[in-house]
């Protein structure tokens, strides 16, 4: 990723992450001796559709696609990740990117986010990464910042609000105690929350247009990433033991007659907690 | 016994041990030798507060730049601390910013990285972590199998307790060589957000929590969260439409939280929001429609009007205590 001297307002190359996770209205399950996701049922992850809306919203103000400006949406994973791809081109991403390899298989964070950076800096000049603030699945939210020390990028992660200007990208973050204003000379790496906008649906206009719309599909070899520092092989941490816990159940229920709010005391009495 | 690293914060609340540091260090004496980091200036108090912790060493930083660029700075100095002093773990509190010093620590020094870790337990000289995942649906164990392991843990996995023995260590200054890109997002302007002067979500012993069935009038969940010491938490679709602030949410996007106690008020309970609560010891939950999920996972449930329940039951618990 080369530094780039845009002019105010210039074309955007943007790339978004996208991952395809288990529905979490279903019930998740570890599967296995390396206690891996089951990834029947997957979908888009929900918080990877803000980060697409805020590549979409940036690219559409300077032109959209006819303006030059690119939103790759890069998935890792397995074939049926290709889904998350295809979805993000039928929201209006303009073209795709798929890390599909089967020594991928069990990577923890520390290898993915290596393979990312790999995928990104095939892609030449990228002036922003958007992110989510965290998968759905693993929910550590740790990729982002791994991302950014990998690729040498500054990061601002938790963006509440985006703008680029010039070359200059600015950002909120609204944290417990403060509210910050942050801003980054591109190229930079966002990850931003569901607060910052409202996604947009696919519409008809939209899942037409993305079957004429590129997707390249590249192996681990094809990026110059050894089979052996990713996968099992290639991460830091593993998983030695899972247990699903026991469902809660439900307790007491009443319905109030005009004096659930004493049952409500008693309770809390018998549990000591007042 | 090999030198696991604690970073301890003094940017933002300078001049006293916070109590999950305090835990961090606990932590850190039961499984091997004890070393603090700090970022910003080592107070006499707060040097006696980490020798009562019995710490070894102080390696600290007072650069500038630790303050003025978020965290990649902060990552900068405790992976050249660790580096330093040989550790064979790092260990962060769970908040946003220290998962981001993990995260970071773990690509300077090529090692492992696990997050959200409810307690930590070790194993020889290895440490294992334990976490729930799937929102909270199953509980793993997993261990770095790099040379240093580095960990977040979260509030109240372990009580903070000083060492039989005190230590008096020096401390050292160290510079930090930071990387450019560490100082590429700049804080232009920070405004303070209202403090409620009610205990933090996730270190709060109880919450109470409102959503969609208060209304827009979160008195008197206010109302029952003071009356319990209590800390006041939201449903999402309580913070998207304006009636409370978006640091209330609890739920997969807002704070995951397990309080001994935690009750729901006019919350539904769809998945996203036991996503953020589920492993609390006892839920009660109140709402009008028998028919919410969430009364299929609470203790105690009641089928009524929050707004004739909450205020009974604050004056219940104001009588009892007169």
């Amino acid at each position: 990723m080369t530094q780039r001297t845009a002019v105010e307002n210039s074309a955007l190359n943007i790339v978004v992450l996208v991952k395809y996770v288990p529905d979490a209205q279903f019930d998740r399950h570890l599967t296995g001796d390396a206690h891996r996701l089951d990834r029947n049922e997957s979908i888009l992850s929900e918080l990877d559709e803000y980060a697409l809306e805020a590549a979409l919203a940036l690219t559409d103000a300077r032109g959209g696609a006819k303006g030059g400006n690119t939103v790759t949406a890069l998935t890792l994973g397995p074939a049926a990740a290709a889904a998350a791809v295809k979805k993000s081109l039928q929201i209006g991403a303009t073209q795709g990117l798929h890390v599909s390899d089967d020594a991928l298989a069990g990577s923890d964070a520390s290898a993915t986010s290596l393979a990312l950076a790999a995928a990104i800096q095939s892609l030449g000049q990228v002036d922003l990464v958007i992110t989510g603030m965290a998968s759905t699945d693993g929910e550590t939210s740790i990729i982002p910042a791994q991302l950014a020390a990998r690729l040498d990028l500054p990061q601002i992660t938790f963006a509440s609000a985006l703008d680029v200007t010039g070359t200059t990208v600015t950002a909120r973050r609204d944290g417990d105690d403060f509210s910050e204003e942050i801003q980054a000379t591109l190229p930079a790496l966002v990850s931003v929350t569901d607060q910052a906008n409202e996604p947009r649906y696919p519409n008809f206009k939209g899942i037409i247009a993305a079957k004429k719309k590129k997707v390249t599909t590249v192996s681990l070899a094809e990026l110059g990433v050894a089979a052996d520092a990713v996968g099992h092989a290639g991460s830091l941490t593993q998983v030695t033991a899972a247990a699903e816990r026991p469902a809660r159940t439900a307790g007491t229920i009443i319905t109030d007659s005009g004096d659930a709010g004493i049952q409500l005391v008693d309770f809390l009495a018998a549990q000591k907690l007042i | 016994m090999s030198a696991i690293v604690v970073y301890v914060d003094q940017l933002d609340a300078p001049g006293k041990l916070s109590t999950t540091t305090a835990q961090l260090l606990t932590l850190a004496r039961s499984a091997g030798d004890p070393v603090a980091v700090v970022a910003g200036a080592v107070t006499p108090e707060l040097l006696a507060e980490l020798g009562a912790q019995g710490v070894s060493r102080v390696l600290a930083s007072e650069q500038a730049e630790l303050g003025q660029f978020l965290v990649a700075p902060k990552a900068d100095l405790v992976a050249q601390a660790a580096a330093a002093v040989s550790a064979s773990a790092v260990l962060v509190e769970n908040s946003a910013a220290g998962k981001e010093i993990a995260a970071r620590v773990g690509v300077a020094l090529n090692a492992g990285v696990i997050t959200d870790a409810v307690s930590v337990t070790h194993d020889g000289g290895t440490l294992l972590a334990h976490k729930s995942v799937l929102a909270g649906s199953w509980t793993v164990e997993a261990r770095a199998t790099s040379a240093v392991a580095v960990i977040s843990v979260k509030a109240h996995s372990v009580e903070a307790s000083a060492a039989a023995q005190a230590s008096s260590p020096d401390v050292e200054t160290i510079e930090v060589a930071f990387a450019p890109a560490s100082l590429g997002a700049r804080v232009v302007s920070r405004t303070p957000r209202a403090a409620s002067g009610r205990p933090e979500l996730e270190d709060a012993r109880i919450v109470v929590a409102g959503g969609r069935g208060v209304d827009g009038d979160f008195t008197p969940i206010e109302e029952l969260a003071d009356v319990l010491g209590a800390a006041v938490g939201a449903s999402r679709a309580a913070t998207d439409a304006g009636w409370i602030s978006h640091a209330s949410q609890v739920g997969q996007t807002g704070k995951k939280v397990s309080p001994q106690l935690y009750i729901s008020v006019g919350i539904s309970g769809a998945i996203q929001q036991k996503a953020g609560m589920q492993t609390s010891k006892l839920i009660v939950a109140v709402n009008k429609d028998s028919e919410s999920p969430i009364f299929e996972i609470a203790d105690f449930g009641i089928v009524g009007d929050l707004f004739q329940v909450l205020p009974q039951a604050v004056e219940e618990i104001k009588k009892r205590r007169a």
